[in-house]
């Protein structure tokens, strides 16, 4: 595998290897979530952390614990207690420090551990066999396309409230079709970079 | 009880549909939806994590701490997702690099928590696995759907075979995530269309 800057994989995690447009993942809480621009922002701006902090442990744990011992295979396992655990520990944390962060991010931090999303960045980050930069610079690109995309879908959402909506496609229909026209519109961007 | 287990397979499958009525653990059902193989496989995993998840849980709810719960619901899944990982490693290598992930993200797949946290809580072990399968099976037949259209129309071929000839022109667009997007929201549309909302509430009720 040919090494990849970490600024390239920034921005392809951005816009061209966008987490919801290209690889779907965490799409519960994107259909849920996006029917406003501040819950979403706030939201996405959880999600960001958690990714670029989460990634970061699970790359530690998994090259210098699980595979000097040989323990690849429970790596589902062991990357879903640290996320878990990681979104605890940070809730208490903030909850103490920080209330009024605790206040704009709180109720959002443990629908964070079952999204998939920030399961979904770690296991690319195995399969791909990115160093530490390159995983650390995927993290935050992630989170951030992430968030590019719940709040322009919440921007459309908002704007289509009073439209009048075929009846069988109120709500999660409609909101699919719009994340399709934008999927469209992201390809646009496919031409400047692509990582596998 | 014969009666109460048709309700189950029924709800499962039609009126409680996980992907098109409840819209959960479609990450995957997008993902993997390009050919009808990858659909198949994935749809076979879920079952079986689904529905052996809900038997275990269900086996030891009487002596989960209720606190604790979710962290035990999600170990019990991890442990059956690895063990489809591994079943897929060994004996279809190609499938296992194609669905890539999307293996592994069945741990965090709503369904499966959804399941077990609503029905295998409360319900008999034989139930919750015939819970389990349904829902399942609820989730595969969708997936197919969508892929059959997906590889018919972006590839003219169905499980890898050639059906629509030479001639036709593959509609690239419905195999890239657009394409996805656009099905998965059509499905919800008809079927939307055809379960009225209210015999979807009486089905919830009882």
């Amino acid at each position: 595998m040919i090494e990849i800057s970490p600024i390239v994989i920034f921005f392809a995690a951005i816009f061209t290897n966008n987490m919801i447009l290209s690889n779907f993942l965490g799409m519960c809480s994107f259909i849920a979530i996006s029917s406003e621009i501040k819950t979403s922002l706030s939201l996405g701006q959880a999600v960001t952390f958690v990714l670029t902090f989460t990634t970061l442990l699970n790359y530690l744990v998994y090259h210098y614990v699980l595979i000097p011992l040989g323990l690849e295979y429970l790596r589902y396992i062991v990357f879903i207690i640290i996320i878990a655990a990681f979104v605890q520990l940070i809730e208490m944390i903030i909850d103490r420090y920080f209330p009024a962060l605790y206040y704009a991010l709180g109720i959002f931090l443990p629908l964070i551990t079952v999204n998939c999303a920030v399961l979904g960045v770690s296991l690319f980050m195995v399969i791909r066999n990115y160093s530490l930069m390159q995983s650390l610079a995927f993290g935050v690109g992630s989170g951030i396309g992430w968030t590019l995309a719940i709040v322009t879908m919440a921007g459309i959402r908002q704007k289509i409230k009073s439209a009048p909506i075929p009846k069988g496609l109120e709500g999660a229909g409609i909101t699919l079709i719009i994340t399709g026209l934008m999927a469209l519109a992201f390809i646009g961007f496919s031409g400047i970079v692509v990582i596998q | 009880m014969a009666g109460k287990s048709k309700k189950i397979i029924i709800q499962g499958l039609w009126k409680d549909n996980p992907v098109f009525r409840q819209i959960l653990g479609i990450c995957s059902a997008l993902a993997v939806t390009n050919l009808m193989m990858n659909s198949l496989v994935m749809g076979l995993g879920l079952m079986f994590v689904t529905a052996f998840s809900e038997l275990t849980v269900s086996l030891i709810r009487k002596w989960t701490p209720k606190h604790i719960r979710m962290m035990v619901q999600t170990l019990i899944i991890s442990a059956y997702v690895i063990i489809v990982d591994i079943f897929l490693k060994a004996y279809f290598p190609t499938i296992s690099t194609a669905l890539g992930p999307y293996v592994g993200l069945i741990i965090t797949n709503c369904i499966i928590m959804g399941r077990c946290e609503s029905f295998a809580q409360n319900n008999p072990p034989h139930l919750s696995f015939l819970d389990g399968l349904a829902s399942g099976a609820g989730y595969t037949i969708v997936l197919l759907a969508i892929s059959f259209v997906r590889e018919l129309l972006g590839f003219g071929t169905l499980f890898g075979i050639n059906v629509l000839g030479k001639a036709w022109v593959s509609w690239t667009l419905m195999i890239m995530p657009p394409g996805a997007f656009f099905m998965l929201a059509i499905i919800i549309w008809i079927t939307k269309n055809m379960i009225p909302e209210k015999s979807s509430k009486e089905g919830a009720k009882s």
